[in-house]
Formats: C-alpha cells, structure tokens, sequence
C-alpha cells in the first residue's frame, strides 16, 4: 500500500520513531565515513563493509524473530559458528556437491533453530534459558566438527560471493562474464549487499504478512490475548525460533565462506549474540515483544558497525574503541528510554 | 529444611524445595559416576576425599558470591550482564590501588557499576537485558584503555592472597568469604522488609507498587548488590590467582546464570530459595571437574554441560501455558 498523502506518511513515521531514527542515524554518519574515507564513495570500500556487515545483519535479524515473541535467543551465535564449522567441510568440492552443501548447511541451521522451538514449546522453559542451554550444545557440536581451527572453502565461491556482482557474473559465466553493457552501472554492487537485501525481500518480508508473522507479533504483545483468538501459538513459536535458526545459519555459512575456513571460537559466538541483541534494540525492535522488525534491527547492525569503521578513518586511538562503542549503545538506548520522564502515571510503566 | 530431610520422595517435596533435592540427588550421581571411573581408570577413589571436596568449594565460592549477586537481580525479573567486566574491573583496581585500600577501592568500583546500572533500570526503564551489556562494553573499554589491552603488571596484595588462597585449619578462606555472604543474603532475603521486597517485585511490580513497596530505590539496592559481590569475587579471584587479568570475567556469567536457574529460582523473578543457588553452584563446578578428570575434550563437556541445564529445568522448570 503507498503512503500517498503526507499525513499518512507521517504517522507511519511516527509509528516507526526507532526504526526511522536508526535509518537517518545511519544515513548520516555512512556519509561522513564515505567523506572522511581516501578511497570514499568506491566500489571496493563498499564490498568490504559490505563483508564486514552480513554476518552480523544475519544474526540480527535472527534475534529479531524470537525477541519478537518476548523471548530472547542466547543461541544465535553458537548455531552461526556451527554451521560455519558444518560448512567448513561441506563446501569444499565443486558443482553438485557444494550445492547440497549449502542445502545441507541451511537445513542444520534451521534443525537447529527448530530444536530451540521445541525446548520452548514443548518443554515450557524459558527462551532465554532454553537457549543458553541448547548454545552450549551447538557449541559442543561445533567444536566436535572443529577442534582446531581449519577447514577449506570452494574458491570460487568465496571469490563470487565476497566482492562485486561483476566478479560474480563473471566467476558463474552469466551476462557475458559480466561484461554485457546493461550490466555494467550494476556491477560494482557488493554482492554480500545483494544477497543481503534478497534474502530480507525472499523470507523476512513474506513472513510478516503471513498468519504465521502476525502471529509472532501478537504473542509478544500478549500471549493470552493471541490464545483467546485462536492463533496457533505454538506454530508461531517453532515457527520463529525455526527462522531465527535459518538466519543465522545463513551467516554461518557466509562467515566461512567469507574466511575460508570453519572456527569454533566460543568468545567469538557469544560477542557475536549480545552484539545481535545490541543491534535488534538500536534498531527499534522492544525487547518486551510485540513491535519492531528485521529490516530495522539490520540496520542497527550497520550503526554499530560503522561506528567502528569511523574509527579507522578519525583516526582515534584503537585502545579507546571498546569504550565509545559501550558509550553509543548506552547513549542510544537512553536516549529512546527519555520519554518515559515524561509519564505522569506511574502505574504506566509497569508492563 | 526438615521437611526436605523426612521425605525422601521428591513428590511430596514444595515447589521450591523439589529442585533444591534433585540438584543435590545430581550431585551424588556425578561423584559416583566419577567414582566408578577413577576406580576403573586409576584404582583409586579420591572424589569423595575431603581435599578433593574442599578445593572444588574454593574453586566453587567465586562462581557461588557472582551467583549470590546474580541471583538477587533476577529474583526482581531483571538480569546482569555487566557481570563479567565489573568482576575484572574490581580486580584490576584492587592490584592498581594495591596496599591496604585495595579491597575498599574494589568494592566502591562495584558500588557505582551498581548505581548506573540500577538507575538506567529503575528510572529509565530500560529493558536491564541490553542497558547491562551497554555498561559492560563501558566497563571493558575502560579497562582496556587503563591497561593496554594486556594484563596489568601489578600484583595481588597481601590481604588479597589472605581471603583468598591461604588456609586456616586446612579450609581455605575463600570459603569462610563465600559463607558470610551466604548468611548475609539468606539473612536478608528472609528477615528483612528488603528481602520481602525482593520477591514482591519479582511476583508482580505494580502490586509491589501499590502496595508502598519502594521498587525503583529496591531495583538500584539489588543491582548495587549484584555488582559488589562481582567485584568482590574479582578481588578473591585476583588473590587466588595472584594478579588481574583481560576477561577475568567471561566464564562467570552464563554459569552463574545457571547455576542460578538449576537452583530452582525462576528466571522470571520472585520465587527461589538461596539454597538452591548454592547447590546449582556446587553442581556445576563438580560437573566441570568431573568432565575434566574423565579428560572429556571441550565438545563433550559443552554438549554435556548443556543438555544437563535442559534436563534439569525438564524436571523442574516448566512453565505454564497462557491460556487467558
């Protein structure tokens, strides 16, 4: 449905207060880096952020579906590094094989995520204990598949899917190897940026128009309600953790292909979890449930990852990094908190 | 408590003393099954030495004083996860400070983690989950900043080593601390108006509200709490291990958080006994060190150490469904 007129335009604005400011926030300060940047506004500073990003984005939207819930899912970054290690050794080969590979990988990812919906579903623990305890588990696996470090990727798909779609014309063999003329004012698009936008239009954006999406929504604004209207509570709730577990199992299989190799780091999932959190909330997504998306939470990630590239330009001191990172996330979400001042009534506040 | 001794049928056991016994009944298993296999490995028996017991309790009272404190703070339905940086960073100010105010300029560190935290909570009303971890990722990038980013060259005081590494009749002090802290909170949280209203929080904060409970002064109370004792497990750890360290702090929050939970308190707030987290704690460092007898490699100890939190909360943990 197009915003015609501006006054409805303006009320869907005000609706989206978070999502809109992280949108601007963003806009504003990529421009600055792209300024501040010697090589700025190039197709190669842009394929490398873009690498940069999509892991990341992908967990992001992952948590985004069960914190829509009201839940929270301490998972996402173990089944990331397990499909990272899975696809550390399925993607090895050529043709065929590397096609069931990533089949094979997607499917772990989603397993895994439907295992979390199940502990929760059917279990009635806890999501964010539930997780935290099937994190451990996937981490286990993870580390079964790759006690040290290691693992070795198809060439050429590392090569098409970690720079420009017209590396990727080219290494696949369509459009001429990417030399149709058509092609060429495209063909400086980062391909992870593709790819990212595709997969967001191909499963977020049909999932939330669909019974099952509006569904999730309802749970997380009021569980009972949704009962009482006869939603399929527990199929919105497989159904969510189920995604959330495809997501990230698509930035675990991005995350080996973009470093060519499989790691099961521990620290490195669980940064990469509350870094998901972090994003989910900049963009605008209430950790209570009920209101927000995946569209804003990706671009709460690329706030927080540009604040770091903006350190690389500015010149600041790295050891002072952690620090202004920890300030923007408090300083954001307080300053989305402000309005609660304001509420005379303090019965209001309690949810 | 007698109760919990006569009955030795968990069924008839109350809603919060059935975790309690069948954490405890998991304890006995995993000393046993570490038996049978010490036995069967090397011919000898020593979990069930006194030396044995009393060195994992050590190694125990650090998780068990973060879990204390986590515990409070979930009891209201919140959660800290500022744990892990406010632990080094009480560390690395008691070695920086040094001498006789080291233990003292720790627990101030702990005491103003705990006032941000508990304001950005109780006044601004931010979920605690993400306003934690933004004062975590503070806390880290102070303590990188003040130290390089590599661990500090001082060294752990005098007193530091004291409560934490040396012993008197054989029990290492680290104990006695973790005890006092222990009859402290169960003090509290039993006799005190605080206490009480601890739980009324966790049940239902409006009702607490309006029933002249002072929430936001109590929220800020306990978020203090859970910071101090972090820090203070801080202090202890750089005694035991004498000096401070980059992420000190990493490995105690999520186990705390469970040990928490396997205790029987539920992870929405307002019900749980204190008993339970310290058997949770006890739990989960006799599993740690059984799996590492038995030289389990780390993806068997993960697998292990989560499908034993899921089985746990299988028992004991399940919620209710919303109907209404």
């Amino acid at each position: 449905m197009p915003a015609t007129n501006t006054s409805d335009f303006g009320l869907r604005i005000r609706q989206n207060m978070g999502f809109s400011i992280s949108v601007v926030l963003f806009a504003v300060v990529y421009f600055l880096y792209h300024l501040a940047h010697p090589k700025g506004f190039s197709s190669q500073v842009l394929v490398q952020n873009s690498n940069e990003v999509f892991s990341l984005a992908m967990l992001a939207m992952a948590q985004t579906v069960p914190v829509l819930l009201g839940g929270l899912d301490l998972s996402v970054g173990a089944i990331m590094t397990l499909v990272d290690c899975l696809a550390s050794h399925l993607l090895e080969g050529s043709g065929s094989s590397v096609g069931f590979g990533l089949i094979a990988c997607l499917l772990a990812g989603a397993l895994a995520g439907f295992v979390n919906g199940c502990v929760v579903v059917f279990g009635r623990i806890q999501p964010i204990i539930a997780t935290l305890a099937t994190g451990a588990v996937y981490m286990g696996l993870a580390l079964f598949l790759r006690p040290i470090p290691g693992g070795k990727i198809n060439e050429d798909i590392n090569w098409a899917m970690t720079n420009a779609l017209g590396d990727f014309a080219e290494t696949v063999g369509i459009f001429d190897d990417g030399k149709a003329a058509w092609f060429q004012p495209i063909a400086g698009v980062p391909t992870a940026l593709v790819l990212l936008i595709l997969v967001a239009l191909v499963t977020w954006v049909p999932f939330r128009r669909s019974v099952t999406g509006r569904t999730v929504y309802a749970i997380g604004s009021a569980e009972g309600a949704a009962y009482m209207s006869g939603l399929n509570i527990s199929g919105g709730k497989l159904a969510a953790f189920t995604l959330a577990g495809l997501f990230a199992g698509i930035g675990g299989i991005f995350m080996a292909i973009q470093t060519s190799s499989g790691n099961a780091d521990i620290p490195m999932a669980g940064a990469y979890t509350l870094s998901s959190i972090a994003s989910v909330v900049i963009g605008g997504t209430s950790l209570l449930g009920g209101t927000g998306g995946a569209i804003g939470s990706i671009f709460g990630t690329l706030i927080l990852k540009v604040i770091s590239f903006n350190f690389r330009v500015f010149d600041i001191a790295p050891l002072l990094q952690p620090l202004f990172e920890g300030l923007v996330l408090l300083a954001a979400v307080s300053l989305g908190a402000l309005s609660i001042l304001r509420v005379k009534n303090q019965l209001e506040l309690f949810r | 408590m007698i109760d919990m001794i006569k009955n030795i049928s968990f069924s008839r056991l109350s809603r919060d003393d059935k975790p309690i016994a069948i954490a405890a009944t998991f304890i006995l298993v995993i000393l046993i099954a570490g038996t049978i296999y010490t036995l069967d490995r090397f011919g000898s028996a020593p979990l069930f030495s006194p030396s044995y017991l009393v060195q994992q309790l050590q190694i125990g009272s650090f998780l068990g004083i973060v879990a204390a404190g986590m515990m409070i703070v979930i009891l209201i339905s919140q959660i800290d996860l500022s744990v892990p940086w406010t632990l080094a960073a009480g560390a690395m100010t008691a070695t920086a400070v040094g001498g006789e105010w080291a233990l003292p300029a720790a627990l101030v560190v702990g005491l103003v983690v705990g006032t941000v935290n508990g304001l950005g909570v109780a006044y601004l009303r931010i979920p605690s989950m993400i306003f934690t971890l933004g004062v975590n990722a503070v806390m880290r990038g102070l303590m990188v900043a003040q130290t390089g980013g590599f661990a500090p060259q001082t060294k752990a005081t005098d007193l530091m080593r004291y409560i934490a590494a040396e012993r008197t009749l054989g029990i290492p002090h680290a104990i006695f601390v973790w005890l006092a802290v222990s009859i402290l909170i169960v003090i509290m949280l039993r006799r005190t108006a605080f206490g009480r209203s601890i739980y009324a929080i966790g049940n239902k904060e409006a009702a607490a509200y309006l029933s002249g409970v002072p929430t936001k002064r109590v929220t800020i109370l306990a978020f203090i709490l859970c910071s101090v004792l972090a820090s203070l497990a801080g202090v202890l750890l750089a005694g035991y291990s004498t000096k401070a360290y980059q992420g000190m702090g990493d490995a105690y929050v999520l186990p705390a958080i469970a040990a928490v939970v396997i205790g029987g308190t539920n992870i929405l707030g307002g019900r749980g006994r204190y008993l339970g987290t310290v058997v949770g704690v006890i739990l989960i460092v006799l599993l740690n060190s059984v799996l590492s007898i038995m030289e389990m490699p780390e993806a068997g100890r993960q697998i292990i150490y989560g499908l034993v939190i899921i089985s746990m909360l299988l028992v004991y943990g399940r919620g209710e469904k919303a109907t209404s």
